[in-house]
């Protein structure tokens, strides 16, 4: 069963919705048994790091996934799901779940026609192959809302970038851990196909 | 670099896509579902459902259309008309809305958008601003007044300085109605939009006017808007989402054009 991860960050229901879209049939929890069990897990979100972090400590469900982790289940991070997965965020100064290295900082902005958040639709440049995002073209653009960047320390764990500021990496991914930065539920048919190949992915980069 | 938003607007009353000028004169014009799958297939960047019923009938069918149209539709949906709480915007976030707008209740009472963004995230909460040109005075120095009530009831508000109270209470984006461009399709209010656009540092959407495509590019360049939303040009079919899309790309506005 694949379960939608729910700490109290946000919608879940548009995930939900675009997953039985691509077929992908996910139940939305917070049942740290039921995350460590999931034969795949999608961990979205919305909001803060600092309470997303309270509130996956106390349900226990964060501990769920880094157990799901190291024991290979393939994993979907979006949005704040990606930001939590790295080490530290400076948003609320947080430790995070630690699964890639790197921490998460604020977009500094300096430039006054750069709007706060980076918000709406722009071009992910894949920098590696991997199999969730096969097929994605070069100018393919998905639908972004967030003020704060990832930074993976090891380059090896960028998937794709994207430019707003600078250049940032839009989706990161480790083993059998993908995230991105971006909304594929809310990015048209080149999300929907991502989700797709994420529904039909064995966690493995190397096949 | 983030492309410039193409935006639908489909105003539903009772259910049905309605269209009018000058915020009056409200006619139906189709099935709102069916016009918002028809937009999405053609490259539609994000749609927005205004509720032009008051009735709590109306409101449960509102939330009806939006719910069926999250379930077909995979991009941002944003809702408005007459949410006047957290309770109202929580409603309309389950069925499937990303954003809110809010608009004459939080003229009412300010704190409306704080308590929004407290409780969905700033970015979703949009402020949607009906505004009519004045001439400037010491209440209202910008020349341009805040009218609530569907375009009925001038609040002698300045709507530059209530832009930056919604931006300072969390709104994480700006619509611009245009009462005396609304329906016209004389061209978006160009000086306004441009005023707010460069006043805040949340994006800001221009609405009312649009009635030919060169009205798009000039509110898109000129008037610094991040997004252009339109009605009339393809509710009608006189235009379509990809062909205003086609042409934008085409003068050189960064747009998605690829779907």
């Amino acid at each position: 069963m694949t379960v939608i991860v729910d700490y109290d960050a946000g919608n879940l229901r548009s995930v939900e919705r675009a997953c039985r879209e691509v077929g992908l049939d996910a139940d939305i929890t917070n049942d740290p048994g039921r995350v460590r069990g999931a034969e795949r897990i999608i961990f979205p979100g919305v909001g803060a790091a600092g309470s997303a972090m309270r509130s996956l400590a106390r349900s226990g469900v964060g501990a769920a996934l880094v157990d799901a982790f190291h024991a290979g289940t393939p994993i979907l991070g979006i949005c704040l799901g990606l930001q939590i997965s790295l080490d530290r965020s400076e948003e609320n100064d947080t430790e995070t779940l630690g699964l890639v290295s790197g921490d998460v900082r604020r977009f500094r902005l300096d430039d006054p026609s750069l709007k706060v958040p980076h918000m709406g639709w722009n071009a992910v440049n894949l920098r590696r192959p991997h199999p969730v995002l096969d097929g994605i073209q070069p100018g393919d653009e998905f639908y972004f809302v967030h003020a704060y960047r990832p930074v993976p320390a090891n380059t090896a764990d960028v998937i794709a970038e994207s430019t707003y500021e600078g250049v940032f990496c839009s989706v990161l991914g480790r083993d059998n851990y993908v995230a991105t930065q971006f909304h594929p539920e809310k990015s048209g048919r080149v999300g929907l196909r991502l989700l797709e190949r994420f529904a039909a992915w064995n966690g493995r980069v190397d096949a | 670099m983030l492309s410039k938003r193409l935006i639908a607007c489909l105003d539903v009353r009772d259910g049905h896509l309605a269209k009018s000028v000058k915020f009056v004169d409200t006619k139906n014009i189709g099935d709102p579902v069916a016009k918002a799958r028809e937009y999405y297939a053609d490259g539609l960047d994000e749609l927005v459902f205004y509720d032009i019923t008051a009735s709590s009938e109306g409101r449960r069918i509102i939330l009806d259309v939006v719910e069926a149209v999250a379930e077909q539709v995979f991009i941002p949906l944003s809702v408005g008309g007459g949410v006047a709480s957290v309770a109202d915007a929580t409603d309309l976030r389950l069925a499937g809305a990303e954003k809110i707008n809010v608009n004459s209740a939080a003229v009412r009472r300010p704190a409306l958008i704080a308590e929004c963004a407290e409780a969905i995230g700033g970015q979703n909460v949009v402020l949607s601003m009906d505004i009519r040109r004045i001439e400037p005075n010491e209440a209202m120095p910008s020349g341009y007044e805040i009218v609530i009530n569907g375009g009925r009831k001038p609040m002698g508000i300045d709507a530059l300085a209530w832009a930056l109270e919604g931006e300072r209470l969390g709104a994480g984006e700006l619509v611009v109605n245009s009462i005396d461009a609304d329906g016209t399709r004389a061209g978006y209010e160009l000086e306004l939009t441009c005023m707010l656009a460069e006043a805040v540092r949340i994006p800001v959407i221009a609405s009312g006017g649009a009635g030919e495509p060169a009205h798009l590019y000039d509110v898109l360049t000129k008037g610094r808007a991040d997004a252009a939303l339109v009605a009339s040009m393809v509710h009608y079919g006189d235009y379509t989402v990809s062909g205003l899309k086609r042409y934008l790309d085409g003068r050189g506005v960064k747009m998605r054009m690829s779907w």
